[in-house]
């Protein structure tokens, strides 16, 4: 073969095997693998959390808000914002004994408030505990949600007045809950409930973090490009939520709530502030701000400690299930019938 | 020593065809690749929707009237080419008769006009948007229909702790395809609105594969020994919702069902 015609073939090889190669080559996975480890913490901080791979703080996980600590504080304690270890673990000791103190959600556990037999439910009183030293979950001096103002007292009262007479006359006139449109443990802001197991999932993904709350599988998907409201003639029952970080705590603003969500007698301005952040591998703090200037005169926080937890969260098929509206409604159907005959 | 060059042009060609041949054979490379998430994986996250009729009938139909007359056209059946592979549906005998049933009397049996929760996998198709969200661990599917949503477990499988609506999802990447098992779902749901139905034996397997920048292929194969003589397929394109600041919306849809679930037992005006 001549020079020429071997340097052509070795050329045309050449190609083909580059590109053959080309092809060949494994789909590695790209992207540094994700650490775990803790970065290099500044000065005051304790703990970082580990990064998602996009690189946020990983709020991600199972978590229960269940704790004893009372949502306001007890008129007894006064301005105490704060217990110390030792009058924490006093209290935590009687709870456990059974004694219903004061200082204590119990809710459901309570002994005068029993109608299920919690125990046959898996519920444990020895693990009962606070979570926070707080004395209350409001905090400030104060400890508890500001005084309605008259307007809002006046509304409540408008809205009570027309149900008054009417609450079983059909499903319109029935809570929210009872209807499974809006469970009290899915609303926002989300709040303990009384030894329940509602827990929370949270996935983040690029651009959002999402949650979803065990009860009522109530989802909320929410950007983090701090992105605009939806247009304000859009009411939604748990609002618009959008989000950013700021460091390590994604911060979400919420509004557009509809005028009939009224969380604690709130009407359709009203504008929450929530904030995450995760302060060690099993807590997160969950803080948020309440605030609606037709209900409050001021605006009030609260502030919750998380704990990471084992699932599984269940499928909780609230409307698949509901024969308590029907029951009610018909149970106060046949009332009438009988009080119509005996009237006859 | 021309002929030579041309014999030694064609030798190598014919080589580097039968290589090339042979390099694609084996590769099995796919017609697209989609972005890669931070981990590495195929990017799915986004809001996505189906554009077919298959929500009122997964096989091939012509244009029919609607249910209620006085919404005349507006909610008349729209015509859909079909979404199942060979356009059968291969019903036990039994079985084809009850779907008979369910088609005639669907307004009253179809768990959709509840607002009960879709299942799986006709969520995917209900003629509204839903959005994935990746993480790591898991994989979030946020249904807008009355707020319906999935968590798909993409580590080691684990077992259902029972059955549900929405049923149990464990998920796992087949190159560029995400590959979810769906398992323990409840027999309550149905497929479409033409009565296509399953019992408490359905295990469906889906395929989620990226078709271009703004596309997936969906692919669901249906097993249920006690209604179907063998499994069958259905496949579709997704659609991303490309509109700036694209959103899902709430749409609790319960308050929209309650006069015709509960509207008999409230009371009657009194004369």
């Amino acid at each position: 073969m001549s020079h020429r015609s071997f340097a052509l073939t070795a050329a045309l090889v050449a190609v083909v095997a580059a590109l053959s190669v080309a092809l060949l080559a494994p789909q590695v996975a790209t992207g540094q693998n994700q650490s775990s480890a803790p970065k290099a913490t500044t000065a005051g901080k304790t703990w970082t959390p580990p990064r998602t791979p996009d690189g946020k703080a990983d709020l991600q996980g199972i978590w229960s808000d269940n704790t004893l600590t009372p949502f306001e504080r007890p008129k007894s304690l006064g301005a105490k914002e704060f217990y110390t270890d030792k009058e924490l673990a006093d209290l935590t000791r009687r709870v456990r004994a059974g004694e219903n103190t004061e200082g204590a959600e119990l809710g459901a556990a309570n002994q005068q408030a029993v109608r299920y037999d919690l125990e046959l439910y898996g519920f444990d009183r020895t693990k009962l505990r606070y979570t926070s030293n707080r004395t209350s979950l409001v905090v400030g001096p104060e400890g508890t949600v500001p005084p309605m103002l008259p307007q809002a007292r006046e509304r409540n009262a408008e809205r009570n007045a027309q149900n008054k007479g009417h609450e079983f006359d059909s499903y319109a006139n029935r809570p929210l809950s009872e209807r499974c449109i809006l469970m009290n443990q899915e609303r926002i802001p989300m709040t303990p409930g009384a030894n329940e197991g509602n827990l929370l999932q949270i996935v983040q993904g690029p651009g959002y973090v999402t949650l979803v709350h065990e009860i009522d599988h109530s989802t909320r998907v929410i950007p983090t490009d701090g992105r605009p409201h939806i247009p304000q003639n859009i009411r939604l029952w748990q609002g618009d939520s959008v989000g950013h970080w700021e460091g390590d705590t994604l911060v979400v603003d919420t509004t557009n709530f509809t005028n009939l969500t009224n969380y604690r007698g709130t009407g359709e301005k009203l504008h929450l502030i929530e904030r995450f952040s995760r302060s060690a591998d099993d807590t997160m703090i969950y803080q948020f701000t309440v605030e609606d200037p037709t209900t409050w005169a001021k605006a009030w926080t609260a502030e919750v400690p998380w704990t990471k937890t084992k699932g599984p969260v269940f499928e909780y098929a609230c409307h698949e299930g509901n024969t308590m509206i029907s029951t009610i409604l018909r149970g106060a159907r046949v009332s009438e019938a009988e009080a119509a005959k005996k009237g006859k | 020593m021309r002929n030579a060059l041309r014999r030694a042009v064609i030798a190598s060609m014919a080589g580097g065809i039968v290589l090339l041949a042979a390099t694609l054979g084996a590769a099995q490379a796919p017609a697209y690749r989609a972005p890669r998430t931070a981990d590495g994986k195929p990017n799915l996250n986004g809001i996505w929707q189906a554009l077919n009729s298959a929500n009122w009938d997964l096989q091939g139909h012509a244009a029919g009237k609607g249910p209620v007359a006085s919404l005349g056209a507006v909610f008349s059946v729209p015509p859909g080419l079909g979404v199942v592979d060979g356009d059968e549906i291969p019903y036990l005998p039994a079985a084809a008769a009850k779907k008979k049933d369910n088609q005639a009397n669907w307004v009253k049996l179809d768990p959709e006009v509840k607002c009960y929760l879709p299942g799986v996998p006709r969520a995917t198709y209900l003629p509204y948007p839903f959005q994935i969200v990746q993480g790591p661990q898991n994989i979030l599917i946020s249904y807008e229909f009355a707020g319906a949503v999935r968590t798909v477990n993409m580590g080691a499988p684990t077992k259902a702790p029972g059955d549900s609506w929405m049923g149990w999802s464990n998920g796992h990447w087949e190159g560029e395809t995400l590959v979810v098992d769906v398992t323990s779902l409840m027999e309550d749901t149905w497929f479409d609105r033409a009565g296509n139905f399953h019992s408490d034996a359905l295990h469906v397997v889906e395929r989620y594969t990226p078709r271009s920048a703004d596309t997936l292929m969906y692919e669901a194969t249906i097993t249920d020994p006690k209604v179907f003589s063998r499994p069958w397929k259905i496949s579709m394109p997704l659609y991303r919702r490309v509109e700036k600041n694209a959103k899902l919306l709430e749409y609790k849809c319960v308050e929209f069902a309650e006069e015709l679930l509960y509207g008999p037992l409230s009371k009657k005006p009194s004369n």
